[in-house]
């Protein structure tokens, strides 16, 4: 093809974007669009299943049959949206073991969030509340992405979200509403998870080097920044009804601006945590990893088997 | 408590459950792939759920003030009555599948019985509960074909996996005081009535598995009786971690 074609295929396709028509997995596309797209949907499936590890924590543990169960549909959901989303990737043409690879070997990255500890009940109310919360800020303008497959697992995948943030939050009603003990214990939750919260919503938009190109695609329709803001906003009423404190002395309503104003984020810590020296980077990936090659036995047999039931069926055929 | 027997047949049934789902919820995330993930918690979800309707009857029928959570959580080692096969380990997977077949089979046809029970409550978490052990027993039996009929190691493990839990098999068959009350009032089920078909069963699958079906003939005991092995303990002090750490709470 010649540039001339090429540039006339660009064009045609930004243009269907721009009039808001999904691009499907047959389509063409320009090669650094497909490469963004695996980039980010694989990030985001090896989210999810990274983020079973956290919560899966505390299946064994939970105070109650009833929080046990929500808890394991909660782990399961996300095991969920961890398969359509590595199904949508595999559209694009690349197998779910290359993504595995690319996680394994730290070239792909998942969200940081999920390199803290859940160090007790409460976590799993903050965690639902506001990791929860906040991813679904992140990805109910993913709804309306370009993309077609990643547009309609988002849709799902949203859906089950919000159910996640109001269990969490009810996790978090019951405990303010508990005993001082339990009080506590969900205060301290909140003290530990709500920086890291806000900083997934990514680097300030200065800082940001995907942003602009991400726009255009409609992978992105609001900055890092609008985000925030619009989670702090939404949670800071949700934490004062149940007569919690949001850990930030700067935190006040800004009459003029009708938001929030807050305090500085500890970007070091971002990075920190981005470059692999969080408290569980090491432990989540070396979860990861084990059970991927204490499964490689298990995978082989299931190909093997499969393969002689095919062959026996062949014979029996002949 | 009026009807004593009743409450103690309810704990035999759901503690089985209540232990194997313990046993397959803490394998989340950890699955040799996704999908096998998924399968093993929605296994540990249904057997929660069937619990949970169990327990929920057992607290009615007890009629003091003690709840589905005082039940599951607050017992001492020696009063929980499941058989000892499901309390065993997670070994690795071909232990996880051979445990969850060798006590499917059983618990499928265990259901079918307490389907036609003069008790309503019974027979209606029965009813209930006979969609998902299905589903389980396929899925436990597949594994079984696949790595038994898979490659060398993966034959080899699931061999080892089923000379090991058989020695727990023959529990499954035996009569408490509060089993044989039951089956005179044609509430329970006779369960030595299901041994031969669940070793007939079972000797098929693992045939047509290309697995040795273990010829031993001792067995272990005790479950039911609360005399457990020593891996129990470790499962309830996680199990019920939250309700001793933080007790008369409400979560």
């Amino acid at each position: 093809m010649s540039e001339e074609q090429i540039k006339n295929l660009e064009t045609q396709f930004e243009a269907r974007i721009a009039r808001d028509e999904k691009i499907e997995p047959k389509d063409w596309m320009p090669e650094k669009y497909r490469k963004t797209h695996i980039r980010q949907m694989s990030q985001h499936a090896h989210s999810e299943i990274v983020g079973m590890l956290p919560e899966g924590n505390w299946i064994t543990r939970a105070p109650s049959l009833r929080r046990k169960v929500a808890l394991l549909a909660k782990v399961q959901d996300e095991a969920g949206h961890g398969l359509y989303l590595y199904s949508a990737c595999e559209t694009l043409g690349v197998s779910r073991e290359e993504l595995y690879e690319q996680l394994h070997s730290g070239k792909a990255k998942y969200s940081s969030i999920f390199n803290y500890p859940t160090v007790t009940w409460a976590d799993m109310g903050a965690v639902g509340w506001l990791v929860d919360g906040a991813a679904i800020i992140n990805q109910v303008p993913l709804c309306n992405t370009s993309y077609g497959p990643y547009a309609r697992a988002m849709v799902r995948v949203c859906k089950e979200e919000s159910f996640h943030q109001r269990q969490g939050y009810e996790i978090m009603i019951k405990l303010a509403n508990g005993t001082p003990e339990q009080k506590e214990l969900a205060q301290d939750a909140l003290n530990r998870w709500w920086w890291p919260s806000l900083m997934m919503l990514g680097p300030t938009d200065a800082e940001s080097i995907h942003t602009e190109q991400s726009m255009k695609w409609k992978l992105k329709r609001k900055s890092n920044d609008d985000l925030r803001q619009q989670f702090i906003d939404q949670t800071v009423p949700q934490a004062e009804l149940i007569g919690l404190t949001i850990p930030d002395p700067d935190l006040k309503w800004n009459e003029e601006r009708q938001s929030y104003d807050f305090g500085e984020i500890n970007w070091d810590e971002f990075w920190q945590v981005v470059k692999g020296h969080g408290p569980c980077n090491k432990e989540r990936m070396k979860a990861r990893v084990g059970a991927w090659e204490e499964g490689e036995w298990v995978r082989d047999a299931a190909m093997a088997y499969a393969e002689k039931k095919r062959n026996r069926k062949e014979k029996l055929a002949i | 408590m009026k009807n004593k027997n009743l409450y103690n047949y309810i704990l035999g049934i759901a503690d089985n459950s209540l232990i194997l789902g313990q046993r397959l919820g803490s394998l989340t995330g950890h699955g040799p792939s996704l999908e096998t993930d998924i399968a093993c918690t929605n296994m540990s979800l249904d057997l929660f759920g069937q619990v949970r309707s169990y327990y929920q009857y057992a607290a009615k029928i007890a009629g003091d003030n003690r709840t589905e959570d005082d039940i599951a959580m607050l017992r001492k080692e020696r009063e929980y009555v499941n058989v000892l096969l499901v309390e065993q380990p997670n070994t690795d997977f071909a232990y996880t599948m051979a445990r969850q077949f060798l006590f499917d089979v059983y618990h499928l046809s265990f259901l079918q019985e307490l389907q036609k029970s003069k008790d309503l409550t019974l027979s209606a978490i029965a009813n209930k509960s006979i969609k998902e052990v299905s589903y389980h027993l396929r899925f436990s039996s597949d594994w079984i074909k696949r790595l038994g009929d898979g490659t060398a190691v993966s034959h080899q493990k699931m061999q080892d996996a089923i000379d090991g839990l058989w020695t727990y098999t023959d529990e499954l068959f035996h009569q408490t005081e509060a089993d044989k009350a039951m089956v005179a009032e044609g509430i329970g089920v006779d369960v030595t009535l299901l041994k031969e078909a669940y070793y007939e069963k079972v000797k098929a699958i693992l045939d047509e598995s290309t697995l040795q079906t273990p010829e031993s003939k001792w067995f272990q005991k005790g479950g039911k009786e609360g005399v457990h092995t020593e891996h129990l303990g470790y499962l309830l002090a996680e199990l019920q971690y939250m309700q001793r750490a933080y007790p008369n709470m409400e979560w």
